[in-house]
């Protein structure tokens, strides 16, 4: 951080009267005020222009098609029903089956969870190998792990097609685990190694003299200091993984596809009339998980996104 | 004896190769592979026809890719503009002592929870001229409101922009509010007991000193709006016509719906690049200043 720049003019200082010293606290109390109205104002439309896309999409889920047609974005539904929930769940039409997005969002909890479980462990492991266990070029090992994390995946698409379909993975749950264990351990492993470059080595040695080795002095001593990492990893890359696009329509099969590729395809390429009403619905399934775990979690959330950015 | 110390020397590497081979082959690998594709004539399937650097004058010479890199130069540089701009706003507000200070920021981060499939979806609904903010304007009394960029060739890309920006606005305000947090409130106070008004403070000081916030905020933007890729197919897939393809979809129908693989991995390649030329620097003085500290 550059020091503060020295102030080239500070203000000259006169002789004031008590009067004068008088009014000027006062207009400087009324600006004050003013100032603070102002500040609650900007920040509450700010609070409408984040609210607003997710209020509508709630509210328009709600209505049925003519009163969409009649309405605008903002007026309330006048007879609130779940029957677009229900279309999008079980009957909306993708393509060419006519089952809703419910399968596609079990898929998703099929790719998700052996992704997390995977990317997370051996993320933790990395974490702790790269900075206990350190040797010479750790440092240029970690730093070819971390731009993993910022290739364009279109970089990776044919090569990994040709990978997936010469494994027999291709279009399978399987195919997409692998892919996205490969392309978050480099998140995970980011998260874990800073973790644990700031817990101390002193509390290594004293367990080393004790004959402790390396599994001991991990699961002993780093993994139950580790719980706030592992949520910001496990949210990290619950999130990711399941709000993946280009993975899952490159690599997953009709079947096999995750609900983003399928919510996709319901409101971009369903012929017919469009049902506004069963789109927002299909949104607001595809979006819950990553909400809820964020209302829940938020502040390890935030923290996961921090790590990404500035280190620490 | 003697070898079961070697062993247990090797351990912590033998932990660590599992994913140094996962990365070396599903990183390093795919990416020299997509190199070599770049370097043939490859079409449905990869394949050895070697045509050197042809593929590349190809590219340049293409009006889809020409149009994808202007689209991609106005979205990155108003995408990281305005989200940096709204992001040091809602910073700065925000670290007025504000009692609700938590609640808002929930509020103004959650778009980052959601798939950028979900935010073109949404704001798709919201731009469609006939239902949406268009017609709701006009219902309020102003029958000539017009607001058809998603419509208009040369407004959609504006769009992606609205869209984008919606998304991760919240992502460099909490940055820029870490950053604020973090400074050394010496310098304030002594600017402030100067007699120096607070916005002239925040301009001669403070914003000043949050210059290394900058360039994290610009490093981490630049490189999402290279990869965006989602949020153009959910939003306007690309139209109308091109005027919101980007290098990220003309890469995928390239490869995947022309089947001129050669071309598409030429244009990954770039794309790649662009990326790098970006990140490896910034990643490099990242790992350099922690060093003596390690």
């Amino acid at each position: 951080m550059s020091a503060g720049a020295p102030f080239p003019e500070s203000v000259p200082r006169r002789v004031l009267d008590a009067d004068a010293v008088d009014t000027l606290v006062r207009r400087r109390a009324r600006s004050h005020r003013i100032g603070r109205w102002v500040i609650h104002a900007l920040l509450l439309i700010l609070a409408a222009f984040f609210l607003m896309p997710l209020v509508v999409m709630v509210m328009t889920s709600l209505k049925s098609m003519p009163e969409i047609r009649t309405g605008t974005l903002l007026s309330l539904p006048q007879a609130p029903n779940l029957d677009a929930w229900r279309s999008a769940w079980s009957e909306a039409c993708i393509s060419i089956s006519c089952e809703g997005l419910s399968g596609n969002f079990v898929n998703s909890f099929i790719i998700v969870i052996p992704s997390v479980v995977l990317s997370v462990g051996f993320g933790a492991l990395n974490g702790y190998v790269l900075t206990k266990w350190r040797f010479p070029g750790a440092n240029f090992v970690f730093g070819l792990l971390l731009f993993g994390c910022f290739i364009p995946f279109q970089i990776v698409l044919i090569p990994m097609a040709s990978t997936l379909g010469f494994l027999g993975l291709s279009g399978s749950y399987a195919g997409l685990v692998l892919v996205h264990f490969v392309y978050g351990i480099s998140f995970t492993t980011l998260f874990f190694r800073n973790f644990y470059v700031s817990v101390p080595d002193d509390l290594m040695k004293s367990a080393k003299i004790d004959g402790a080795g390396f599994w001991a002095i991990f699961v002993r001593i780093l993994l139950p200091l580790s719980w706030p990492i592992v949520i910001v990893s496990v949210i990290w890359q619950f999130t990711n993984v399941w709000n993946d696009f280009l993975f899952g329509v490159s690599f997953a099969a009709g079947d096999a596809q995750p609900v983003t590729v399928a919510l996709n395809n319901l409101v971009n390429t369903s012929t017919g009339v469009k049902l506004y009403n069963v789109d927002m619905a299909g949104a607001v399934i595809a979006a819950l998980p990553t909400i809820l775990v964020y209302v829940v979690a938020g502040r390890y959330f935030m923290r996961g996104l921090m790590s990404g950015a500035v280190k620490g | 004896m003697r070898s079961s110390a070697r062993l247990r020397r090797a351990l912590p590497l033998a932990v660590l190769s599992p994913s140094l081979l996962v990365i070396a082959v599903g990183v390093y690998g795919f990416i020299a592979f997509t190199i070599v594709v770049s370097f043939t004539r490859a079409k449905m399937f990869p394949n050895w026809d070697w045509v050197g650097l042809r593929q590349y004058p190809r590219l340049f010479g293409n009006s889809r890719w020409e149009t994808a890199v202007d689209n991609m130069l106005v979205f990155g540089s108003l995408y990281i503009l305005a989200s940096s701009v709204l992001g040091l706003a809602m910073a700065i507000l925000l670290d007025q002592k504000i009692r609700a200070e938590g609640v808002l920021r929930t509020i103004y981060l959650y778009p980052l929870a959601l798939s950028f499939i979900v935010t073109g979806v949404v704001w798709q609904w919201i731009l469609n001229p006939g239902l949406g903010i268009q017609k709701m304007v006009r219902s309020w009394g102003f029958e000539t409101f017009e607001l058809r960029w998603i419509t208009d060739p040369d407004l959609a890309i504006y769009c992606i922009v609205l869209a984008g920006v919606w998304q991760v606005a919240g992502f460099s305000m909490a940055m820029f509010l870490s950053g604020l947090r973090g400074m050394n409130e010496e310098v304030v106070s002594a600017a402030r007991i100067d007699g120096a008004p607070m916005w002239r403070i925040y301009q001669r000081v403070i914003i000043p000193a949050l210059r290394p916030v900058f360039l994290t905020a610009f490093v981490v933007q630049a490189h999402l709006a290279i990869k965006s890729y989602d949020l153009v197919v959910a939003l306007t897939q690309g139209g109308p016509g091109l005027a919101t393809q980007l290098p990220s979809t003309f890469m995928y129908s390239t490869t995947f719906t022309r089947n001129d693989m050669g071309l598409g991995a030429a244009s990954a390649v770039m794309m790649l690049l662009a990326v790098a030329a970006i990140m490896v620097p910034y990643l490099y003085s990242e790992l350099r200043a922690e060093r003596p500290a390690s």
